[in-house]
């Protein structure tokens, strides 16, 4: 038949044509099938790897492996430990910090670890001026210290090396956070080799000091990362295995599937629910992530009807959280009580929820001067976020015990990115959204979501709008002290002010479930959502 | 040519001993039967909730319960109403624009049949799905929206058609006769070229509702469909996607849903084909 | 026979193919104006997903001042195609990567997908159509008329959902995601893991690729597969019933052998159109399949890109696709003409 081969002859022309085309031709051995390999299972690709350039977890997840900080947080809460600096000391008005860094380690391109290296890093983070600030725009940094060198609110002013493992930082004024937020994984040491090679395509060819380091070619995008073994590891006798793939699978319910199969053996972001399907199959084992995450319902207090606390108050005994935490978060949430976690220190312990009270709520709207509720819009976002893993349906889910009270809602969502956009505008009425901490400092939720510096829009923070002086200079206060009980007493007084005003309903802190085969041993998931795997494990 | 009436007792004929095309319409008038009597049929509100969450199908809830304890039956059935007004109206829309588009290029031609045939053009290279989740993007997720951007997406398709009728009716006898006599344009159009033209319409525009049914399921399963707590089969799917392997039920009965609907009016489409516009091929 | 174009003169053939391509311009132009107005009418911004959530205001001046972002719309236009016309399709905003080189593996995935999909419609969909062609009005022919409606009327993402819930839930059979098992540390020469794998000669590569390839493949071939079984049964109910086959059937050949060659022969073209274009809605159509059964493919390239905003992707992304489509469409055009000299090149 002369047309129909034909045909397949064109077919196969056309396939092998389009390999030339699309085919950029990879040089790699293939695979050691008896390499000890360990498939951590996500629902997104990595943005880049260089650490300092992004925001994302998903980014950070993998640099955390391949870079290591000059400290690190303690692996279930967030103290702070020593890592690539054996010790540290700060001075008497608490100004200068000293970091004593390890000896004899090396970046994976061989070349030593030094306090050059670290001043390097640090001076290409901070100086717009620097050779190398390329590749991005340092977003953590500016928004951890205070913007770059030469603006006002800069933290550090010079980061100095004092002999080869010794260095030091002046800092322009004291600041509470500090040391915290250098155990974050975005500052971590990169190789200045490396970066000075290419400080743009370093994103694609990270080195660091990590456990783990990149394969060649090992980025396939929206698909794998590749990561084998760092031999020289500071940490003898780690990492414990031999290759570590990152694998994007968008979907929660298939990346549970690969997970039930065995073609991944560990993976984060599960749906809730399939919690209880881990427990009854003895090949796989739960993981539980302690939340440092709020998620709320946010009123914009500068809009009718709830610039009016009673209205606030009212909305705060209608909703059940715990019916909300069974519903949705399959009973592995706590009912948020203040505007942060308890698991940081600086938590208000006296401070009491409103009840849950459809009566009274009735009552204190018609003192508030609506016996017969109103309507109001309510935003929910349309995609899962780490604390809300169903934010459509958990406004539904409000939406009728609100419906009880008189107050009607029509929701409205977006995707991500818009809603985003929208709510840093104030469009909304009322909103749920969250937070994840970046540092373990109470001054990351409490300041960043409710003091008044933060209702400048676009992008405000604060999406209550709720501006409250008293609050503001608690706040201001505490992040200029060093001293911690000092701070944590400041803080408590600040939950309860907020409390009483009621700019939000605090929602759940999110305990997120993940999940992995029984067999993999070490894996400890870390509040901050990541975690390095340098003592993981497969046991057969 | 036979008078009217005549025609049209032959064709009715036709149409009931056509059986793909009974088939159809019964499945068309069955859905239409359960849209219009919807609160009649179902034992629950949509929106209501029983403590009995994921619950497998029973005596009390016959397509069992979702996530929050709501009667999947009772969903179904609601989402019937959604499903089908979004079909009539995002194709009665691609119908009328793009009927008006495709008769003032063929009817006219010259440079305005270029410009439109060629906005055809553009709008046909587009992944049609792509575009329409852009659309969305831009106009923000909703019912209506998904709605409109199903009709753009459909506008070539009832265009290009309606171009190639009044192409081919233009050049009959009777149409130069009328422009003879001086018959105004519109009036050309009203009597003579319209009544020619509706009959493949009418066909594309019964294929074209199945097509439009699948594209608001696909908005919806997307998230970019009606907004709860709508019952719309997509969104219903793409809620139930995480309960794939705890309760399948949960995602079976709206996709069942959704195909028997399509296949209702793919049948009643192709059945209509036959009989009125026998030429006319996929 | 096949070369009467040829013969007929290479210049009229060049002449329409070099035509048909300078029709597609204002096509292109057109739908990148059309794409690139919608796109910057979403509402979001892409330096959000650059900074992160917690970005200042005056970091995203800076970065949009970097990217351009600052200036109106058809500025970023024309930048954006005189670039394109250099051949340079821009940069990721989020990634800052080329995206010439960024949607190479993207494409080679989705064309390998569609292509076994193709496959697998084509001889399914021909077989079927044969058969129920050949005993028509038998319960088998209902059989399968029954299978190709259902096979055009069921949404491809819930067959998609089926499939991954019976096969690889279920029945723990096929794998539910990705090309290839990453545990088997296999790295491709080109992006088509199924020609590498036979490249390399390795079985279990080969094995393992087309197990990934199986269900998507299904999810995204049945409908076309209906609509060829259709087709295929229609066209060759006609043609058994012409003259020369019952001329062949009179020569004594073996019927179900007259039926499968002599007349799936001439059924062959209006198969081939309907083969062509779907093969075009395939690679674009492919956004569903590839989210369900997390393909990393164009369509979820760009369909990620929409979410993040990430302009030039989306841009260049629908560009490409669309490009794509229109030259099968051409090829389909000429491959018709090759077949069929009867057919000239001057109708529309």
């Amino acid at each position: 038949m002369f047309k129909k081969s034909f045909l397949i002859i064109s077919i196969v022309m056309i396939m092998i044509l389009s390999a030339f085309v699309t085919g950029c031709v990879d040089k790699q051995n293939a695979g050691d099938a008896a390499a000890k390999t360990l498939i951590y299972g996500r629902g997104a690709d990595s943005i880049s790897l260089d650490p300092a350039q992004v925001t994302d977890g998903e980014s950070l997840k993998v640099t955390r492996q391949i870079f290591d900080t000059l400290v690190q947080y303690k692996e279930h809460n967030t103290e702070v430990i020593p890592a690539l600096a054996e010790k540290w000391e700060q001075s008497e008005d608490g100004k200068t910090w000293t970091f004593y860094l390890r000896k004899g380690v090396k970046f994976h391109d061989g070349t030593d670890f030094n306090a050059d290296a670290v001043v390097y890093n640090f001076n290409r983070w901070m100086d717009p001026k620097h050779p190398e600030h390329k590749g991005g725009e340092f977003p953590y940094y500016a928004y951890m210290f205070g913007g770059y060198l030469g603006d006002d609110g800069h933290v550090i002013k010079a980061v100095t090396a004092v002999d080869a493992h010794t260095v030091k930082f002046e800092l322009n004024f004291t600041s509470g956070p500090f040391l915290n937020n250098l155990a974050m994984p975005p500052f971590a040491i990169a190789s200045p080799t490396a970066v000075k090679a290419d400080p743009v395509e370093f994103n694609q060819n990270p080195v660091g000091t990590g456990a783990f380091k990149i394969a060649e070619n090992g980025w396939k995008k929206n698909d794998a990362i590749t990561l084998i073994k760092n031999d020289n590891f500071w940490q003898k006798g780690f990492p414990l295995m031999d290759k570590l793939i990152y694998k994007s699978i968008p979907d929660n319910a298939a990346r549970f599937t690969a997970l039930q199969a065995g073609d991944i053996d560990m993976m984060d972001g599960m749906n809730p629910d399939d919690s209880k399907t881990v427990k009854q199959n003895d090949a796989l084992a739960l993981h539980i992530r302690p939340g440092m995450n709020i998620a709320y319902l946010a009123f914009n207090t500068e809009k009718k009807p709830f610039d009016n606390p009673k209205v606030r108050q009212a909305l705060n005994m209608a909703v059940n959280k715990q019916g909300i935490i069974n519903s949705f978060y399959a009973n592995m949430a706590e009912p948020a009580i203040n505007p942060m976690p308890n698991v940081l220190w600086g938590y208000n312990d006296s401070v009491i929820d409103y009840e849950y009270n459809i009566e009274k709520a009735k009552q204190l709207l018609a003192e508030a001067g609506h016996p017969n509720g109103f309507e109001v819009e309510f935003y929910a976002m349309q995609d899962p976020r780490p604390y809300m893993p169903n934010g459509k349906k958990v406004a539904e889910y409000m939406q009728q015990d609100f419906a009880k009270i008189g107050v009607k809602t029509k929701i409205v969502s977006y995707d991500w990115q818009t809603y985003k956009d929208r709510v840093g505008k104030g469009e909304h009425q009322m909103a749920l959204f969250g937070w994840i901490g970046d540092n373990g400092d109470p001054d990351n939720f409490l300041y960043v979501l409710l003091d008044k510096d933060n209702t400048r829009t676009p992008d405000a923070g604060n999406i209550s709008f709720y501006r409250s002086e008293p609050l503001h200079s608690i706040l201001i206060e505490a992040q200029r002290s060093t001293d911690q009980s000092a701070r944590s007493a400041l803080y408590e007084k600040a939950q309860d002010i907020i409390k009483k005003d009621a700019p939000w309903i605090p929602l759940v802190h999110a305990t997120v479930p993940e999940a992995a085969r029984s067999d993999v041993k070490g894996w400890r998931p870390h509040p901050t959502g990541s975690e390095p795997l340098y003592n993981v494990s497969i046991s057969k | 040519m036979t008078t009217p009436t005549t025609t049209r007792a032959i064709m009715g004929k036709q149409f009931l001993s056509h059986r793909s095309a009974m088939i159809g319409a019964m499945i068309v008038t069955l859905f239409l039967l359960l849209a219009i009597s919807a609160p009649l049929i179902t034992p629950y509100d949509y929106t209501e909730r029983s403590p009995d969450l994921l619950t497998a199908p029973s005596a009390q809830h016959w397509f069992g319960t979702d996530e929050m304890g709501r009667d999947i039956f009772t969903r179904v059935i609601y989402g019937t109403r959604i499903s089908l007004w979004v079909g009539f109206f995002a194709i009665s829309g691609s119908i009328l624009v793009g009927s008006l588009l495709g008769l003032i290029a063929g009817y006219y031609g010259g440079i305005r049949d270029t410009f439109i045939s060629r906005l055809f053009d553009i709008l046909l290279a587009f992944p049609s799905i792509l575009l329409a989740i852009s659309i969305v993007a831009m106009l923000g997720p909703g019912l209506n929206h998904a709605l409109l951007a199903i009709a753009i997406i459909n506008i070539p398709t009832f265009g290009r058609l309606m171009r190639a009728r009044v192409i081919s009716v233009k050049t009959e006898d009777y149409i130069a006769a009328a422009r003879a006599i001086g018959m105004k344009d519109a009036r050309i159009i009203m009597r003579h070229i319209l009544p020619n033209s509706w009959t493949p319409i009418l066909v594309q525009g019964t294929l074209g509702f199945a097509t439009a049914v699948i594209e608001a399921a696909a908005l919806g399963f997307l998230g970019l469909g009606a907004e709860p707590p709508a019952p719309e089969w997509g969104t219903m799917l793409s809620d139930a996607r995480q309960y794939i392997q705890l309760a399948p039920w949960t995602m079976i009965f709206p996709g069942v849903a959704i195909m028997l609907t399509v296949l209702g009016f793919n049948l009643l489409g192709d059945g209509l084909r036959d009989i009125y516009d026998p030429k006319m091929k996929v | 026979m096949g070369n009467a174009i040829f013969s007929k003169g290479v210049v009229g053939l060049y002449a329409y193919i070099i035509r048909r391509m300078l029709m597609l311009i204002p096509v292109l132009i057109g739908m990148s104006i059309i794409t690139f107005s919608i796109v910057h009418a979403i509402p979001g911004d892409p330096t959000k997903v650059i900074l992160g959530d917690k970005a200042t205001p005056e970091q995203v001046a800076l970065v949009k001042e970097n990217l351009g972002l600052d200036k109106p719309w058809y500025t970023q236009y024309f930048q954006y195609m005189k670039g394109v016309l250099t051949g340079d399709l821009g940069t990721s905003l989020i990634t800052k990567r080329p995206i010439s080189e960024e949607i190479r593996p993207f494409l080679a995935a989705t064309f390998e997908l569609s292509m076994v999909a193709m496959l697998f419609a084509f001889i399914f969909g021909i077989n079927l159509g044969v058969l129920s062609a050949w005993r028509h009005n038998s319960w088998l022919d209902y059989g399968t008329m029954i299978i190709a409606l259902i096979g055009v009327s069921i949404p491809v993402f819930w067959l998609g959902l089926m499939e991954l819930w019976f096969f690889a839930q279920y029945l723990d059979l096929l794998p539910s995601y990705g090309r290839v098992d990453p545990r088997l540390g296999f790295v491709g020469i080109t992006n088509f893991y199924l020609l590498d794998s036979i490249l390399y000669g390795d079985v279990t590569y080969l094995k393992d690729v087309i197990m990934h390839l199986i269900l998507p493949a299904i999810a995204l071939g049945t409908i076309p597969m209906a609509i060829i079984a259709r087709m295929t049964r229609s066209s060759m109910l006609e043609v058994m019933h012409s003259d020369y086959i019952r001329t062949a059937r009179a020569k004594g050949l073996s019927e179900f052998w007259v039926i499968y060659k002599h007349t799936l022969k001439n059924a062959f073209m209006p198969i081939l159109t309907v083969v062509g274009l779907q093969m075009g809605l395939l690679l674009g159509g492919a956004v569903l399949t590839e989210t369900i059964f997390s393909w990393p493919g164009v369509g979820s390239y760009i369909y990620n890109a929409i979410h993040a905003r990430d302009y030039p992707v989306i841009q260049s992304g629908i560009l490409v696709l669309a490009t794509i489509f229109v030259c099968i469409n051409l090829l389909v055009d000429l491959l018709y003409g090759w077949i069929d000299p009867r057919i000239q090149y001057e109708k529309e």
